[in-house]
């Protein structure tokens, strides 16, 4: 039996679970909030085209609206300035077989729940790695926050010096992208960076450093609490658009029953 | 005195009343129809005889006169439509008169006639004018009854006028119609239930309103040896008069078209109010006859209310005012509304009424009024008629 | 006296509510300038230019001298009460549930005599004080007042068909996020508004005043049709009066721009989201149009004055307020018998107009114009010196307007 049809059969018996990490894409669900003279990331929006009725007697169905970054997104390498030259580095170009990969979950969900503006250092890896393990070439990163729990105002957080979420600093995303090699970074709050990374040197040390170095990244997930820390299989093509920076998707995690 | 000529050799003769209905399915062509044919019956004449046709409808759209002709299977060489409302009786008789004086037609057949159905009149008074429509109409819709009941108003204000004296008008015109076979009003109207009658546009109660209906008159005009030779009772025109939009000057109507044109009806008949024998005023409403009685001589401006309460307006009176009952009994069908007072007169002096005979009765005075255009009625109209 | 309105009461659940009939809206194209006359407040007749005379009925011919050139002036208002009649009984449908009602002939101080509408606190035969109004069907009619207000004088159930008091009333207004949707809830509430819906969008984002809202914050994102319907679902049949304060006004010509986003965004506060709100508010609205002397009775949309021409540094922003605009305009007949009332604001005092100088319009001046515009049953109004002064430009001259504009 191959080991393809050895892990078709668990799956068939059960013996592997799928959790969903997705958000459901909903008109209320909270866009990254940038500075009103930038440019803005569409909320999701459902225009109905008919249901049922003399639209169309026998069917529903929507058209629907957002940008690249809403809800449960993923961040391709050109989506960051530092990233724009790299190749195979949107959506419709990257390899596919970067779309399944394993992944780490480092749990700081009691941190964050103390303190929103939680930061991810090295030393926290660090001492995530001396009870798991160092975290192996070609995994995704998981922040574990909670934050998923929290929803509208709670979730973003914004305050009058703009939003207050847990992120890396940019030693944590270099030891990462440089030391470990990781296939990219995922949060589950809006913005793979901390909400006041505005302020880092450089600024969004995340998406500079993640996407320059051709590294993918994803947001808005949940259930970031029922993955393990270690050996969770996890499935995340994006949308395949022509030239996208990103795009909403459906994060799927394969993990032992 | 008048240089207008004179209506020589010119008569009016048999006047036809086509009995009134509340409601008809029928069509105001219809009406006109069944008036045309009695017309011919009576005078003893062929359809192709009546060589002139005069038309007054409100309800034959989208015809006219002249559609009608082909309807009626006719080829007049004279054909008038006049949309005058009240006063169409009096023009149809003055224009006729002259064709066949002038030799223009030897037969002139006036005719008026309307259909009505349960919302006729609201359609009507809804597309009445221009003016009606802009100006008139959406404050309160209440049509005639409201334009009227503004009159009135006024009218009782300047003068003094009570309810009290518009029902004696009403009261004795219902007296008439008792008589009166045709009449939709059969039951007698006492002052206590005037008075006592709801309001419908104040001061404007039921008793003032006409009652709008189906129905259609016509008479004939010719030479009156054309008459002699059919054996005709006629009458012959004495006077006529017309004024359209008079005094607009007047802020409100206090009176009508003839308080111009009066003294030159009376001079052109030879004769004066006294002359008269009876009156068929256009009784809408009863403010505007007693306008008519001021306007037309019989008492001075404002005297109305004291004129009303001196006289005896019944047939068997010593003022024989609208002899069938008039419209307020008789009922309003439209256009022939206009006619009504013109074959009730023609009856009256040619002695063949349908009702009871006035005593004495040579010389009517006619008059008409009619279009409510905007605020005010602008067509007055009058005719003096006498036995032939 | 007119006595005062009686309270609003709780309506019968099980009585079917008076339909929303309107007296006759047919007119000719001159009457029809009654209306464009009455949507602004001003009480003006047709003056022939040739020889002065005043014209009422609206004519297309001068009745003196026959003459064809009859702009519309300002006149006199006075009046005196010829005659008068208080309807019982009518033919109409409209009418015939809302008798009593009082009109009669009035004669003009400017010349003609106009049949009007007759408040109950003009004297019979008495001076009158005479205004144009817009009646339910839109049109302009004329209305004699008192020569001097009377107590309760807006209470007059004639006067409220004609007006749109807030008084009573409960309202939506769509932008709670913004100064200007506090500011109107404010002067509404203080005005004795019954309620005072704030529409909310994105609630998760803070937003200035947010702990001091005046007034009942609801979900609503006009850009939003899910959020539109759920208003309308749950809060529909309670409005009585929209105010639509969503406004998106951006700097920028269509050069200046490199893509369409901010030009969908302001295409979506200007005409999508109030489109999306119509339809789905609109047909309750106006389901409740009669409903009493506190039925619904209003929809007012603020407009940029840029709708009319605009300024190049906004155009695209004037562009969207045009879209709105046109709306607006279409509204009047979908909606009837519900008012629309457009107000137009120059810049304002706001962080998009920090370039703009003097004079500005306030969140408080445009919600205090708001409220008279309503209590007055105007259809258009313009806000501040700016709107007004285009505004004037733009009745003189639409082709010569845009040329000024674009300075």
């Amino acid at each position: 039996m191959s080991s393809l049809a050895a892990f078709a059969a668990d799956l068939l018996a059960g013996k592997i679970k799928v959790i969903d990490l997705t958000q459901t894409l909903s008109p209320e669900f909270p866009t990254i909030a940038l500075p009103p003279m930038f440019g803005q990331c569409a909320p999701f929006r459902l225009e109905e085209i008919s249901r049922y009725d003399d639209r169309g007697p026998a069917w529903y169905w929507n058209n629907f609206s957002c940008g690249e970054h809403t809800g449960t997104h993923f961040d391709a390498p050109i989506h960051w300035v530092s990233g724009k030259d790299l190749p195979n580095n949107t959506t419709d170009t990257i390899d596919a077989q970067n779309f399944i990969a394993p992944a780490c979950v480092i749990d700081c969900s009691v941190q964050s729940a103390e303190n929103p503006d939680f930061i991810l250092t090295v030393e926290v890896i660090k001492a995530w790695e001396a009870k798991h393990g160092k975290i192996p070439a070609g995994n995704w990163v998981f922040l574990r926050t909670d934050w998923s729990k929290r929803s509208g105002a709670a979730y973003a957080n914004v305050k009058e010096d703009g939003a207050h979420t847990p992120g890396p600093d940019p030693d944590a995303v270099k030891f990462l992208v440089e030391e470990r090699d990781v296939i990219g970074f995922g949060v589950e709050t809006i913005g793979t960076d901390a909400g006041q990374a505005h302020g880092f040197t450089p600024p969004y040390p995340a998406h500079f450093f993640m996407h320059g170095k051709g590294r993918f990244g994803l947001q808005c997930m949940a259930n970031l609490d029922k993955l393990p820390p270690t050996g969770a299989l996890i499935v995340s093509p994006p949308l395949k658009i022509k030239g996208g920076s990103g795009s909403p998707l459906r994060v799927l995690a394969l993990v032992g029953a | 005195m008048s240089r207008r000529a004179a209506y020589d050799g010119v008569v009016a003769a048999v006047p036809v009343t086509i009995p009134y209905e509340r409601y008809s399915i029928q069509t105001a062509h219809w009406w006109i129809g069944r008036a045309l044919a009695e017309t011919i019956r009576r005078a003893g004449i062929r359809k192709r005889d009546i060589d002139g046709l005069c038309v007054s409808s409100f309800t034959l759209g989208p015809d006219t006169a002249v559609g009608l002709t082909q309807h009626l299977g006719m080829s007049p060489r004279w054909l008038d439509h006049i949309p005058m409302g009240g006063a169409t009786g009096v023009v149809a008789l003055r224009r006729a008169a002259r064709a066949v004086q002038a030799g223009d037609a030897e037969i002139v057949a006036c005719v008026a006639g309307d259909t009505n159905g349960p919302d006729s009149f609201r359609a009507l008074v809804a597309g009445f004018s221009r003016f009606a429509a802009d100006a008139t109409y959406p404050y309160g819709a209440a049509g005639p009854n409201g334009s009227f009941a503004i009159l009135t108003d006024a009218y009782m204000r300047r003068f003094g006028a009570t309810r009290e004296d518009f029902a004696r008008i009403c009261v004795a015109q219902r007296q008439n119609a008792l008589g009166f076979p045709h009449a939709l009003m059969k039951r007698k109207l006492t002052m206590e239930e005037y008075l006592a009658a709801r309001m419908v546009s104040s001061p404007v109660a039921l008793f003032d309103c006409v009652m709008p209906c189906a129905g259609a008159e016509a008479f004939l005009v010719m030479r009156d040896d054309t008459a002699a030779s059919l054996g005709l009772k006629t009458a012959r025109v004495l006077s006529t008069i017309e004024r359209h939009n008079a005094f607009p000057e007047d802020p409100i109507q206090l009176r009508g078209g003839w308080a111009q044109d009066m003294p030159e009806l009376y001079a052109m008949a030879g004769t004066t109010p006294a002359g008269i024998d009876l009156l068929q005023t256009y009784d809408d409403y009863p403010v505007i006859v007693m306008m008519q009685f001021e306007d037309l001589g019989f008492c001075a401006k404002g005297e109305g209310p004291e004129f009303v309460r001196s006289h005896d307006l019944t047939l068997a009176g010593d003022f024989p005012h609208n002899t069938s009952g008039g419209q307020l009994s008789v009922g309003q069908a439209g256009a022939a509304g206009g006619y009504l007072g013109m074959t009730e007169a023609l009856r009256q002096i040619t002695g063949t009424p349908l009702g009871p005979q006035v005593a004495n009765a040579r010389t009517a005075l006619v008059s008409g009024f009619g279009m409510i255009n905007y605020d005010r009625g602008l067509c007055s109209g009058a005719a003096i008629l006498q036995a032939a | 006296m007119n006595p005062p309105l009686p309270p609003r009461r709780k309506a019968d659940p099980l009585a079917l509510p008076r339909q929303a009939l309107m007296p006759q809206g047919g007119r000719s194209r001159a009457a029809l300038g009654l209306a464009a006359m009455a949507a602004q407040g001003r009480f003006t007749l047709q003056v022939c230019v040739a020889c002065g005379a005043t014209q009422y009925p609206p004519r297309d011919v001068c009745h003196e001298c026959l003459g064809t050139d009859l702009p519309w002036r300002d006149v006199a208002t006075g009046a005196t009460l010829l005659g008068e009649t208080t309807v019982h009984l009518s033919g109409d449908t409209y009418f015939r549930v809302r008798t009593p009602w009082r009109t009669g002939l009035v004669a003009l101080d400017c010349g003609p005599s106009a049949v009007a509408h007759v408040h109950p606190d003009v004297t019979p035969a008495g001076r009158a004080r005479m205004r144009l109004m817009l009646d339910r069907s839109g049109q302009g009619v004329l209305l004699a007042l008192p020569e001097r207000d009377t107590a309760n004088m807006m209470d007059d159930p004639m006067i409220r068909e004609m007006t749109c008091d807030p008084r009573g009333r409960r309202i939506l207004i769509t932008d709670g996020r913004s100064a200007l949707g506090q500011e109107a809830a404010r002067s509404l509430l203080a005005a004795g508004a019954a309620q005072v819906f704030l529409g909310i969008a994105d609630a998760w984002k803070p937003f200035k005043g947010q702990d001091t809202l005046p007034g009942d914050a609801v979900p609503l994102d006009l850009t939003d049709a899910t959020s539109v319907g759920e208003l309308a679902a749950e809060f529909g049949g309670r409005i009585d009066i929209v105010v639509n304060t969503a406004l998106h006004i951006r700097p920028g010509g269509p050069l200046d721009r490199r893509d369409l986003v901010s030009a969908r965004e302001e295409m979506e506060a200007a005409y999508f989201g109030p489109l999306r709100l119509a339809q789905a508010l609109g047909p309750t609205l106006r389901a409740r149009a009669a409903d009493g002397p506190y039925g619904a009775c209003a929809w007012v949309n603020i407009h940029g004055i840029d709708a009319l021409a605009p300024d190049p540094s906004f155009a695209l922003t004037g562009a969207a307020q045009a879209a709105g605009l046109s709306l607006s305009q279409s509204l009047r007949t979908a909606l009837a018998p519900i008012r629309v009332l457009t107000a137009f604001v120059g810049p304002l005092e706001d962080e998009w107009h920090q370039a703009i100088p003097p004079p500005k319009v306030t969140p408080s001046a445009l919600a205090a114009a708001i409220l008279r515009g309503l209590r007055e049953g105007l259809e258009e109004i313009a806000v501040g010196d700016i709107a007004m002064d285009v505004m004037r430009r733009w009745r003189d001259n639409p082709a010569t307007l845009a040329r000024e504009r674009a300075g």
